[in-house]
């Protein structure tokens, strides 16, 4: 029982970052522009205003987000 | 032990993927066995640029006519350029290749089983292959005329 569960683990954490990256190639659907961020201004500014505002935190937008991720 | 084993083999095959890139200084993969079916130009004896492209990448679009000013000046010494789209959707494939009036061999790779192999770390993505199939140079992004100008020397280099 105990090594299945560090077989699990083992496997998990070995291909976790292949399960959470996009490939380059494979980036369409978020290159499009309605998969962008900001694509409203104000409503990015409301929404890094509550973030800041709840959580003392604010920036980081755009991490691992959208784009076609070019160059 | 047997569990050891295990894992370590598994880690292994799940990160092979990663292994299987085409980096300077290795063999070109086969091209004709990644895109069957294509009318693939002539490449024995010959430099390549192998190109990876899609339709809703913007320095791709930007890459286009450099291209197509090295096919201009190199084809004849024994350049070949083999541009391969990686669009999912072969309609937005064609209208980009349509549009951009492209000199050099355009393919589509629907599966991305060219793209898999040469796992391209950014697009676009080139590569500068020698005239005995050896990778040369690898390119990630087009950023206008100075990564022109590093085609241009890097292919008269070879020719």
């Amino acid at each position: 029982m105990k090594h299945t569960l560090w077989f699990i683990f083992a496997i998990i954490g070995s291909c976790s970052s292949q399960l959470a990256r996009v490939k380059p190639y494979e980036r369409g659907n978020l290159a499009k522009q309605v998969m962008s961020s900001d694509l409203d201004p104000l409503q990015k500014a409301m929404t890094e205003h509550g973030y800041f505002s709840r959580e003392a935190s604010f920036g980081g937008g755009g991490v691992g987000g959208g784009g076609c991720g070019c160059n | 032990m047997k569990t050891i084993i295990a894992i370590l083999s598994t880690i292994l095959v799940l990160h092979t993927p990663s292994l299987r890139a085409a980096e300077e200084g290795g063999k070109m993969p086969s091209l004709s066995r990644l895109l069957p079916g294509a009318a693939l130009p002539n490449i024995s004896g010959k430099v390549v640029l192998v190109d990876f492209w899609a339709s809703w990448c913007g320095p791709c679009k930007a890459s286009f006519p450099a291209m197509n000013r090295l096919h201009d000046k190199y084809s004849g010494k024994g350049l070949v350029i083999i541009a391969i789209g990686v669009d999912d959707d072969a309609a937005k494939y064609k209208a980009f290749a349509g549009k951009m009036g492209a000199k050099f061999s355009l393919f589509h790779d629907v599966q991305h089983k060219a793209a898999e192999s040469f796992s391209p770390p950014s697009m676009p993505t080139s590569y500068i292959i020698d005239r005995k199939g050896v990778i040369r140079h690898v390119h990630n992004g087009f950023r206008g005329a100075i990564t022109e100008a590093e085609y241009a020397a890097e292919i008269e280099a070879l020719l």
